[in-house]
């Protein structure tokens, strides 16, 4: 089970690039995940560009259709997505009968510096997830003070956000499953 | 004839005690994502305990709004805006005592607390230590006090709706307030 995994910052040791990778060390043998690296190549969308989209935008969408599911860790601007993430989400729900992200699952969570841990463009991105026809999972993991939110391994330092992530990957795996089974 | 017992100490002590401020802290603590507890501090404050004969006293405190220290600096930075403290316009806050009772180490003080340009009565709960001599010959007092007040009544309203139900931020706040103060010179 292949799980593409998207930073929703381009910063090169972002925390969301970390919490994607305590997610990686919680999945099961048979999962892995993939991380995307080339949001920030996607340029702008522009409906003129779509009868001949950018090789970026060929291969942000391939990767999500090689996927069984997706896992977006975003932080949040200005309470709310960032503005690479959201173009590129833009880009993978067109054509939207066939859109790549059409019935895909996905689980969006989130790490940010401030108290509140991006829960606000977490709800924005499943908001658009959804509109753009994933299977979004409604749940949230907002994980605030990303600067000392993460132990030495990598994990999660908080217990209970370990445990948060682990049911949020199981949800994830199980509507993968269902999914790939229709 | 019996041992006399020790009596409980309900007066204050005497005199004029002014803050060491190294040795002193004003904090807060208030809940945030309905579960999470978000603690921050003030830096600077000032604080006198007026005590006569009698043993009436008073405390008068200061915090200055612009000394406010949280973790994440942004968050630092609205805190000082019109959402929060406003410490443009309102560079202090002030707290006035009106009563105050000492029962042993139990120390219940009455006062006026203001915040911005809101003056409500609050009551503060703590502990008091008797006068003691500390490194350097200097005579000492400890008082520890707390109190819990709604944000809303003094001005600070700022609060977001969470996407799954209930609010970023609490209205409850603790106040925690820990002073170390000294025995005026002369006294």
């Amino acid at each position: 089970m292949r799980v593409l995994g998207i930073a929703g910052s381009l910063r090169r040791d972002s925390h969301n690039l970390r919490l994607l990778r305590a997610a990686a060390a919680l999945l099961p043998p048979e999962a892995e995940l993939v991380e995307f690296t080339g949001l920030k190549a996607i340029p702008p969308f522009d409906e003129d560009d779509e009868s001949a989209p950018d090789v970026a935008v060929q291969q942000w969408r391939a990767a999500i259709s090689e996927a069984d599911a997706l896992l977006f860790a975003t932080p949040e601007y200005n309470h709310s997505i960032p503005g690479a993430l959201k173009n590129a989400v833009d880009w993978a729900s067109r054509p939207f009968a066939t859109a790549a992200l059409r019935n895909k699952p996905a689980a969006v969570i989130g790490a940010s510096t401030g108290m509140f841990g991006a829960v606000w463009a977490q709800a924005e991105l499943r908001k658009s997830l959804a509109a753009a026809g994933a299977r979004v999972i409604d749940r949230e993991l907002p994980v605030g003070g990303a600067d000392d939110a993460f132990a030495g391994d990598g994990a999660l330092a908080e217990h209970d956000q370990q445990l948060a992530l682990g049911e949020i990957l199981a949800e994830l795996l199980g509507d993968a499953r269902v999914h790939a089974a229709a | 004839m019996s041992a006399p017992t020790a009596e409980t100490q309900t007066k204050l002590p005497s005199g004029t005690w002014k803050l060491d401020p190294t040795h002193s802290s004003a904090s807060f603590a208030v809940k945030h994502m309905v579960v999470a507890t978000f603690r921050g501090s003030f830096e600077n404050l000032d604080a006198t305990l007026t005590v006569g004969e009698d043993g009436a006293g008073e405390l008068l405190g200061a915090v200055d709004a612009r000394s406010i220290v949280v973790k994440d600096e942004n968050l630092q930075a609205h805190l000082g805006s019109p959402d929060f403290f406003d410490t443009e316009r309102y560079p202090e806050l002030r707290f006035a005592s009106t009563a105050i009772r000492r029962d042993g180490e139990q120390l219940v003080i009455d006062g006026e607390l203001t915040i911005k340009d809101h003056t409500h009565p609050v009551e503060a709960r703590g502990t008091i230590t008797d006068p003691h001599e500390t490194l350097g010959g200097a005579v000492k007092i400890g008082v520890t006090l707390e109190t819990v007040i709604d944000r809303t009544q003094f001005g600070l309203n700022w609060n977001a709706p969470l996407p799954k139900g209930g609010f970023a931020l609490a209205d409850d706040v603790k106040l925690t307030i820990e002073l170390e103060l000294a025995q005026a010179d002369g006294e």
